[in-house]
Parts: structure tokens; sequence; C-alpha cells
């Protein structure tokens, strides 16, 4: 049998290997960004059709991810749907008059949201909601209306 | 009436056993108490289950992330998407391969080792003879073991993965030439903490339990020859390969059913 400390020693050692093991699945593999405490606001937006987006989608302003779908909801009332925009409290300078469109990733990607700027010079507060939004595009209405105008040539 | 009477036989039995099984696991919950005061045994096991273990599992790891990574390309790339080979690495490895191949080796490697050791202290009465000096064999020979698998397959669950994601690497950018800039980040913007590999964790601890458990009873219940001993030893790598599978099945099914 080995020597009592040396296998204290090789038992520290495979403990400390496998949080380390933990640690690069945490932060090179996965998402994770548990550990900063990134604080956030709500806003709202309603979209005619938000088909293939998902809950945790990116929301993008320029390029740059600035926050995240929290929600997704069905609007009983305009028979909409409503979108939870949770945006990380350090981009709270957003114009009031800002539009969100739903976009995709490539041509088969991931659908997130684009928010573009508006020239107002108030801005979008906690539980405020987006006015002006465009739909996401569905692959099957767009074929069905370029054959449309086609047969109308 | 013969074929009634042996099935009734065999259901009586494996009735028997299950409730046996179930008594001993309460009592070594129940021992666990007397191992706070005593870390040491805890130790040795954890160097002799784990420790042992470990080139084992970083090995099959390398070798089954190599493979995944070959794989994924040949496949990826009949519809141009090598870039995402990352992701399907990862997700493969994370959710499912990791804990349930790790786990297997672990039962092969470390439950049949658990099994026969116990299984012969059983026949040549040390666990009787400790028994006579007021010494409960369950605390002081089972629960140490038991706290030891329990603690050893999720890190050695962790260690699989990220050895396979390596290997992945190695294979695929290394060897074939994806972007390892793609390979990182579509991995990154895919694989979630808590659904992922948050998830894989809480497998591999069903995993630990369950096996560690068969096979300290195995041990424990085998009959006292070496004819019994070997049956037990066999038993505990069949059945801990059967249940893996099974609650495989069932914890993925309630874990990313709702997906």
């Amino acid at each position: 049998m080995i020597h009592n400390k040396s296998l204290e020693i090789l038992v520290g050692l495979f403990v400390s290997i496998s949080i380390a093991a933990l640690f690069f699945m945490a932060l090179q593999v996965s998402n994770f960004n548990g550990l900063q405490a990134n604080t956030s606001y709500e806003i709202t937006a309603n979209f005619e059709n938000v088909s293939g987006l998902k809950d945790k989608a990116l929301i993008s302003m320029a390029g740059v991810p600035i926050g995240r779908v929290s929600q997704i909801q069905f609007n009983p009332e305009d028979y909409n749907a409503r979108v939870t925009l949770q945006i990380d409290s350090q981009y709270n300078q957003l114009p009031s008059d800002t539009s969100a469109s739903i976009l995709t990733a490539g041509l088969l990607g991931e659908k997130y949201i684009g928010l573009t700027a508006g020239g107002m010079d108030e801005y979008l507060q906690a539980g405020d909601s987006i006015e002006l939004t465009q739909s996401s595009l569905v692959l099957e209405q767009l074929i069905s209306q370029f054959l449309f105008n086609k047969s109308d040539d | 009436m013969n074929l009634l009477q042996s099935l009734g036989h065999v259901s009586l039995v494996s009735f028997a056993k299950l409730g046996r099984a179930s008594l001993f696991f309460f009592a070594l919950l129940r021992s666990f108490g007397y191992l706070v005061t005593r870390p040491h045994l805890i130790i040795k096991q954890l160097y002799a289950i784990g420790v042992l273990s470990f080139w084992l599992i970083i090995i099959s790891g390398l070798f089954v992330g190599m493979v995944l990574g070959l794989q994924g390309v040949y496949t990826l790339s009949t519809f141009g998407a090598e870039a995402s080979l990352g992701i399907m690495v990862a997700a493969s490895l994370v959710r499912e391969l990791g804990p349930v191949v790790s786990a297997l080796l672990f039962a092969g490697r470390a439950g049949s080792a658990l099994t026969a050791e116990i299984g012969l202290m059983k026949a040549t009465e040390q666990l009787a003879g400790m028994e006579m000096m007021a010494i409960d064999p369950l605390k002081y020979i089972l629960a140490p073991r038991f706290i030891a698998g329990f603690i050893s397959l999720p890190l050695l669950a962790l260690l699989f993965s990220s050895a396979g994601i390596l290997g992945g690497h190695l294979a695929g950018v290394e060897l074939l030439g994806v972007d390892t800039g793609s390979y990182w980040s579509q991995m990154q913007a895919s694989i979630d903490f808590y659904d992922d590999i948050v998830n894989g964790i809480i497998k591999s601890i069903v995993f630990a339990i369950l096996i560690t458990w068969i096979a300290l009873f195995e041990g424990y219940d085998a009959i006292p020859t070496s004819e019994g001993i070997s049956r037990a030893t066999t038993r505990t790598v069949v059945n801990s390969a059967f249940i893996i599978l099974f609650f495989d099945f069932l914890l993925t099914a309630i874990m990313f059913g709702s997906h």
C-alpha cells in the first residue's frame, strides 16, 4: 500500500484536476455567466409572427449582443405574440422609437431580434413597449408570394 | 404446474433480494455519521476508486472525442456544416456520452473490484471477524466505499467530457482542418451551463449511487464461495450496465423532454 501522505496528495491532485475540468466546461465550453451579476431591465414588443424565435434568443443592436429574449407569449386581445426582451442595464439609452425585427443568422441559422435605434430624445424605460416591429420571415409565405407575382407577370 | 412454480420461485427470490438491497441501502445511509470523524477512511477509497480510474477515463474520453471529431467532420461536410462540429462533439459528450460511457467504464473498473473485494472479505470471514470485535463492517468497510464512489464518478465524468472535447479538437481541427475559432465559438453559443452541463452532472451522480449500491450489495450478498464471488462480480457489471442505460433513458426524457 502506498504511503499515507502521498496517497492523500494523489487524491488531492485528482479532485483539483476534476474541478479544473468543471471550470474548463463552464468557461470554455458553455455560455456560463452566472458569476458576474449583470442586472437587466425588461421591455416588451408585439410581433404579428414570431415563428422560429425561441426563449433565450439573442437581442443584438448593430451586431453586438445586448440582451436575451426572456418570454414569448400569445396575446389573446390582439392575436399577436408578445415578446419580453431582457436588456443589460448598461444599455439603458435606447431611444423610445427603437424598432425591433426578427432576423435569421445565416441561411438556416437561429432566429434573433435585431434592434435599430430611432431618433427620439427620450429613452425606453423598464416595462415600456416597442411599437415598431417587423415579423419573422416565413419561408412558405415568401415562396407563395413569389409564385403569385410570377403568375401575374 | 412446474412452470408456474418456477415462475413463482423466481419472483419471490428477486423480490426478497430487492428488499434486502433496500434495507442495505438505508443501513448505508444511516452509517454516514460514523464517517464524519474518520475522513481518512474515505480518502483511502477515493484513491482506490477514483485516482486509479483516472487514466482509463482520460484516455477513453480522448479517443471517444477523436472518433466523434472524425465522424462529425465526415457527416457534416455532406451539408457543408463542418463549422458546427464543436456543437456536435460538445453536446453529445456533455449530455450523453460523458455520463454514460464513464459510468459503464466505472462499473467495469471499480464496481467489479468492489464486489470482488467485499465478497472475498465475506468468504474469508473478515466481515464476521470485525463484528466479533464490535466493529460494524457496514460503517467501517462499506460506507466509505459508497461515499468514495459517489464522489468519484461525477468527477470522472467531467474529466471524460473535457478530454473528449479536447480530443474532438485534436481530430477535427488539427487533423482535418476545421476552423478552431468556429469550433469553440459555436460550442459556447449553444451549450448552456445549467441545461447541459449541470444536467449531465446530475445524471452521473444518479449513476454513481446506483453503481456503488449494486456493487457493494452484490459483494455483501454473495454466496461466500469462489463460484459465488465470480457470479456476483458478473452480476455487478451486467446489472449496472442495464440500469445505467435504463436510467439514462428515463433521465433524458425528464431533463430534455420539455425542449
